[in-house]
């Protein structure tokens, strides 16, 4: 064991716990700079949102709110199959690690394979992705394709912060299945599920900002 | 290093520890990653100076002595670009910082040495995107990308330019994030945070804003680029867009970024003059804490840069109060500086003439810069040469005059030679001296109403411009001076020893250069930062 110890702990930290926490404290550090990205994001909706709220409303109102709720669902399962993830790391049990990491991985690929293949797929098909085939009409015609800029640019961003989640969880699955971690060493389970948790955080305030705008019928 | 080096100083160091350019490709040693900035942003500094030259060269005849206007257009805004995001804004904290940042908290790295290596392979991605742009046509929007300009009307270097910058910070993200992390979690035992040089609370302020600013440009540019890829109205105002939200995102990276040039050096001016005067700095927690202050504010005074875009009167009357409440703590530093000369022992080596100059030229740009911060001066002043004038004190006349001060401080440090005193003294006088012929006459360009950005202006103001390239050429000998000693010594220089200044820290108690593990024995703090002449005042 105290040689995997040695193994685990960098030259330049003194103990475990150090680079324990100095992880730690990297990982909220570059979440902070997600937030900080994502919220200039949030800050060009916000104003064009004021600006032209029926458009905005307008092209909510032809997304499907069905799927996207459905992917929220997904999504939240997937943040707590992830927790027992992390439990399952620090109490040292393999094959539970290696189960719901893996589930992990299967609910988020439901969700980028619903977002694919059904939604986006589908937006194409009506002619409602700016810059390839975008058709404007009626007075709200702009607005509607801003609303469509930011619905792409921002799911689209958010899809590409799951896949590098999944990739990620992929090799820490191999990883465990090695018996790589344990109660000693469940660092790098952590902190890819602190990353999980904020992509899901990050959906929750995207699904009523982009699905649920404006009265539905 | 030749071996009478070796020889001479203590035997195995971070230099010669291992050979090779691989060694130095690979390495993830915190004062090698250092090194390799310093070749690389005084690389584009160079190339940033040169453009800066031929715009002076260009302005001394009033129809424009040199270029197409095309050509000068391209020409400041590659200076603007590269002296920004190429060399400014990594300066101190990549090079200083990397190097000082474990050794001032007794760590043997940084907390992420990998990261560390990675974000100097960024840089260098990023800058090769700016220097294709450069070579493949140029960009004339100036160095702030403003939209329309940039999204519509700009040619399509503009993308490769935006790539290299986007690429860029986040490389400056990853070296602040790797400073954060040290600076709480790898302090050597009993160096508390109030036992902390001044110099790291400056990168600690420093690192706050790279993390939490960088990210927001990244964003702006990223939409700017999807605008002229799809053609939508994102800032274009004919398809529906706002380009004052351009303005907004890109100014609320942009001012604080103008601090993340400026806080490093205050920090490292902290640091000279209290050595220098060989007494405790005054007002330590003052000094501390208002770096922190600077950061924080600095992220509410974004709309003084607007206050004639067409942003409401309200907005500008707070964003006004705000940018007078950051020259407080600013202003706080100043006095505390000049309180630790006050009765001190202070001698006026290279590094303290490069402090003393800080001082004197900050505090030209402070003071303006509230010229500007007011609503109703600011209108006559907007987007003339008082704002160009304002804003080079602030960061030439101060950021770089830290740097190089910084330079001459550590270089026995990161080499283990000294550097010709006499000669160095020279080139601080002569920097002080070009530095100021170059940019007090355009104080009074700006206030005569002369535009900033233009290849041509009125024949009425040619010997103020003349003055003005006079003093750029005597600046531009006085940055090449140093540029030739500092390479002279890395083989000539005498030997430095460990602490050739007398000063306190703990980078001083470790050979010069230091050990690739920086301390053989973890070092233990038991004193106060700056404890110079404890026992004399003791005695009073």
């Amino acid at each position: 064991m105290s040689e995997g110890r040695a193994a685990a702990l960098g030259e330049q930290f003194e103990d475990l716990e150090q680079q324990h926490e100095a992880s730690s404290l990297g990982m909220w550090v570059f979440l902070a700079t997600e937030i900080m990205f994502f919220g200039g994001l949030f800050a060009g909706y916000t104003v064009y949102r004021g600006l032209y709220l029926p458009g905005f409303e307008a092209g909510s109102h032809l997304l499907n709110v069905k799927l996207g709720a459905f992917n929220t669902a997904v999504l939240l399962c997937s943040s707590l199959t992830m927790a027992l993830a992390v439990r399952a790391a620090m109490l040292g049990r393999r094959r539970e690690l290696v189960t719901f990491l893996i589930l992990t991985i299967l609910l988020g690929l439901t969700f980028v394979g619903v977002k694919m293949a059904f939604e986006w797929h589908h937006d194409y098909e009506e002619h409602l992705v700016p810059g390839i085939d975008f058709v404007s009409e009626g007075p709200n015609g702009r607005a509607i394709e801003l609303f469509f800029v930011f619905y792409f640019f921002m799911t689209g961003v958010h899809a590409l912060h799951m896949v590098i989640g999944i990739a990620i969880l992929a090799v820490l699955t191999w990883q465990a299945s090695q018996g790589r971690f344990g109660p000693e060493r469940y660092n790098p389970v952590e902190m890819a599920g602190l990353y999980w948790h904020f992509v899901d955080v990050i959906w929750i305030f995207l699904f009523p900002l982009l699905y649920l705008i404006g009265a539905h019928h | 290093m030749s071996t009478t080096a070796v020889e001479a100083t203590t035997g195995v160091n971070y230099l010669n520890a291992k050979y090779g350019i691989r060694s130095w490709l690979f390495t993830t040693d915190h004062k090698r990653i250092a090194l390799l900035y310093l070749v690389s942003i005084t690389f584009f500094f160079l190339i940033g100076g040169a453009a800066a030259v031929l715009m002076r060269l260009h302005l001394i005849e009033p129809q424009g002595a040199l270029l197409e206007p095309a050509t000068y257009n391209k020409m400041f805004s590659m200076h603007g670009i590269i002296m920004v995001f190429f060399f400014l804004i990594p300066s101190i904290p990549a090079v200083m910082g990397n190097f000082l940042v474990p050794m001032m908290v007794g760590a043997r790295d940084l907390a992420f040495p990998r990261v560390n290596l990675l974000s100097w392979y960024i840089y260098i991605l990023g800058g090769l995107f700016t220097l294709y742009a450069i070579l493949a046509g140029g960009v004339d929007t100036g160095w702030t990308f403003y939209t329309p300009l940039s999204t519509t009307y700009a040619n399509g270097q503009v993308m490769a330019a935006a790539l290299g910058i986007f690429i860029t910070g986040f490389s400056s993200i990853l070296t602040g994030l790797n400073f954060v992390v040290t600076i709480h979690k790898m302090r050597a035992p009993g160096l508390t945070w109030f036992r902390l040089p001044l110099f790291i609370w400056a990168m600690y302020a420093t690192s706050i804003i790279q993390i939490l600013g960088t990210p927001v440009v990244a964003i702006a540019i990223v939409l700017v680029g999807l605008e002229r890829l799809l053609h939508v109205g994102i800032f274009d105002p004919a398809l529906g867009g706002d380009p004052i939200l351009f303005q907004h995102l890109f100014w609320f990276y942009s001012h604080p970024a103008v601090y993340i040039m400026i806080l490093p050096s205050m920090g490292v001016v902290s640091e000279l003059i209290t050595c220098f005067s060989k007494k405790r700095i005054f007002g330590y927690s003052f000094i501390a804490f208002s770096s922190v202050a600077i950061a924080v504010i600095s992220f509410l005074v974004w709309g003084h840069h607007m206050f004639v875009s067409g942003q409401s009167v309200y907005a500008g009357l707070v964003f006004s109060a705000l940018s007078f409440a950051v020259a407080i703590p600013s202003a706080i530093k100043v006095f505390n500086w000049t309180a630790t000369l006050y009765k001190g022992s202070v001698s006026y080596q290279a590094p303290m003439l490069y402090a003393l100059g800080f001082i004197g030229l900050f505090t030209m740009g402070g003071l303006t810069g509230l010229f500007l911060a007011s609503l109703a001066t600011d209108i006559h002043l907007h987007d003339t040469y008082f704002v160009i004038a304002h804003f080079h004190y602030i960061m030439v006349g101060g950021a770089l005059m830290g740097y190089l001060g910084g330079l001459h401080f550590w270089w026995p440090k990161m080499t283990g030679r000294l550097y010709p005193d006499g000669w160095a003294r020279f080139s601080a006088l002569v920097i002080f001296i070009g530095f100021n012929l170059t940019f007090f006459p355009q104080f009074m360009l700006g206030y005569l109403g002369m535009p900033r950005r233009y290849a041509v202006y009125p024949p009425e103001f040619q010997v103020l411009n003349v003055m003005s390239s006079a003093g750029a050429s005597i600046l531009g000998v006085g940055y090449l001076i140093p540029l030739v000693y500092f390479i002279w010594s890395m083989r000539y220089g005498p030997v430095a020893g460990p602490n050739p200044w007398g000063a306190k820290g703990l980078e001083w108690e470790t050979p010069s250069p230091p050990p690739t593990e920086n301390f053989e024995e973890l070092p233990i703090v038991e004193e106060e930062a700056y404890a110079y002449g404890v026992k004399e005042a003791r005695v009073v």
